[in-house]
């Protein structure tokens, strides 16, 4: 765990887009708490499906918290279908990689973004109410 | 910046007067203990003379104390060597579920040689019930194992009253003592135990020296072949540097061990009560019957790792139970055994103090800790659910 780089440890300390979001337009949880991990994310998507506004909410270690914290910072400004492309790898890889550990884990911030982008397209078929966030994810 | 270290059941620094009594036998009396030569045999002297002092200070003869290569040697030697020596009486043996990882995974491994273990639990505060050690006894029962102080909450186990059950039916017990011996007085006959594991850099020795105390008459098989060495049971040329060492850091963790245990402990209290003084923060372990320089708290709504980092971030070392420390999926075996939730486990915090620590160094923890809780807890989605 003491193996974090400059980077990681530069989204720990100083987290991007922490927080809530009152009206929220998708929001995604993933992890569970017997591993420890548990990440929530909150979009605000535009009318030309982008995502306005993001913030996340995040239990974990501090893995957990910068790749939340760095997912964030990706899917802001993108159309919820680029959004969808990114994988938990391409997070890993903008933190300029994760000790091996880690790689299992604690890096499921973009399942998280995708479960916010999923819950949001539910809603606008009028399958789903906000409230039901996606399920905790299992591994 | 402040450095606190608060992690001294980790390991210790070593004393500056084990340094000094360790200096000389790297290059002076270097001889190797076996040769007959002047070389061997000032070396062979000073094995003698700390092989004695390690005995006397534990309670024992000279001819009981086999020197290993620390604590996880000392507990493999004590559970497989018994489990070879007495295979033809009995496949079964007791512990418990809050044992090292040292006395678990040699459990774990004669299980798959044909052996029998029997985990026992504990109650909420940390401690093995009596009444299942007895419950837990069979015919075949050969071998009880049981840890005198656990390295996460410091709650000491009933070895004086386990010893008496294992005397009363010819059971051979063994103590993982690693995190006992420096802190609390041992000894052996007080305990009633065969068998005894310790470590010197858990009090302010060399690591990679530790011994196994065995009680003359205790059947044990030697797990290496080779040299003489040690009666036959831990073959090999002797550390006799690290020897020096854990003798010399046994001998002066044992003198005024109630003044210096008393000052930790005083340090302890303070710390344990400003830590309790943060909003749903639980104490996990024994309040009373624990080691006096261990405190271990689980705080609710964060995770461990977090906390490690934010801490050291700001000087402070300390551990947790969490699962991104143990470097498995799972947290704290023993924390979970005590019947903590997964969160509570993975939330939990070990500050261990030693006889460097001040109460500036409590103080300045009490400072830093309350804002990176909060900070955290802000961060956390089970802050805002509850």
């Amino acid at each position: 765990m003491n193996s974090y780089n400059e980077k990681v440890m530069d989204h720990f300390k100083n987290p991007r887009n922490v927080g809530s979001m009152d009206d929220a337009d998708g929001i995604g949880e993933v992890g569970n708490i017997s591993c420890g991990d548990i990440m929530r994310i909150y979009i605000k998507v535009d009318g030309e499906e982008r995502i306005a506004d993001i913030k996340f909410q995040t239990f974990g270690c501090g893995a957990a918290i910068a790749t939340s914290s760095m997912v964030t910072e990706m899917a802001k400004g993108k159309t919820l279908d680029e959004a969808l492309v990114m994988n938990n790898k391409d997070v890993a890889s903008s933190l300029e990689g994760l000790p091996p550990v880690k790689m299992h884990c604690s890096n499921l911030a973009a399942d998280a973004l995708h479960a916010a982008i999923k819950n949001y397209r539910e809603q606008k078929l009028g399958h789903k109410d906000i409230s039901d966030a996606a399920e905790a994810h299992t591994h | 910046m402040r450095r606190v270290y608060l992690d001294h059941a980790a390991t210790t620094p070593v004393h500056p007067e084990v340094i000094a009594a360790m200096l000389p036998h790297f290059h002076n009396s270097f001889g190797n203990p076996s040769s007959i030569h002047s070389f061997g045999r000032e070396s062979r002297q000073a094995v003698d003379e700390a092989r004695e002092l390690v005995a006397k200070i534990l309670g024992a003869t000279a001819r009981e104390i086999v020197f290993t290569s620390g604590g996880t040697e000392a507990d493999n030697l004590a559970i497989q060597g018994v489990a070879l020596a007495k295979k033809g009486q009995g496949r079964h043996i007791i512990t418990s579920q809050i044992e090292h990882h040292a006395v678990l995974d040699a459990c774990k491994y004669l299980e798959t040689q044909g052996f029998a273990v029997t985990y026992l639990p504990v109650n909420a505060e940390g401690q093995v019930q009596i009444a299942d050690v007895l419950a837990a006894i069979r015919p075949d029962t050969i071998l009880i194992t049981i840890m005198h102080a656990n390295n996460e909450t410091g709650a000491l186990q009933p070895i004086r009253e386990i010893g008496r059950l294992a005397k009363e039916h010819k059971i051979t017990f063994h103590t993982d003592a690693v995190q006992a011996v420096g802190s609390i007085p041992v000894n052996v006959d007080d305990l009633g135990v065969d068998l005894l594991s310790l470590s010197a850099h858990k009090f302010y020795g060399p690591k990679g020296i530790g011994v196994l105390y065995i009680r003359n008459g205790t059947k044990l098989k030697p797990l290496y072949h080779g040299g003489g060495q040690e009666r036959k049971l831990r073959p090999g040329t002797e550390n006799h540097v690290g020897v020096i060492g854990l003798a010399k850091a046994l001998e002066l963790a044992t003198t005024e061990m109630d003044t210096k245990q008393a000052k930790i402990k005083a340090l302890r209290d303070k710390l344990m009560g400003g830590l309790l003084a943060i909003p749903e923060v639980k104490l996990n372990g024994h309040p009373e019957e624990r080691l006096p320089g261990n405190v271990n708290v689980s705080i609710r709504y964060v995770e461990g790792e977090s906390l490690i980092l934010s801490l050291d971030m700001q000087g402070v070392a300390v551990s947790s139970g969490s699962a991104c420390t143990s470097g498995s999926l799972d947290p704290s075996h023993v924390l979970l055994a005590m019947g903590l939730s997964h969160g509570e486990a993975h939330g939990s915090l070990r500050l261990t103090l030693g006889q460097d620590n001040t109460e500036e160094d409590v103080d300045y923890v009490l400072g830093i800790l309350p804002p990176i809780v909060l900070r955290l807890r802000q961060m956390s989605p089970l802050y805002h659910k509850r």
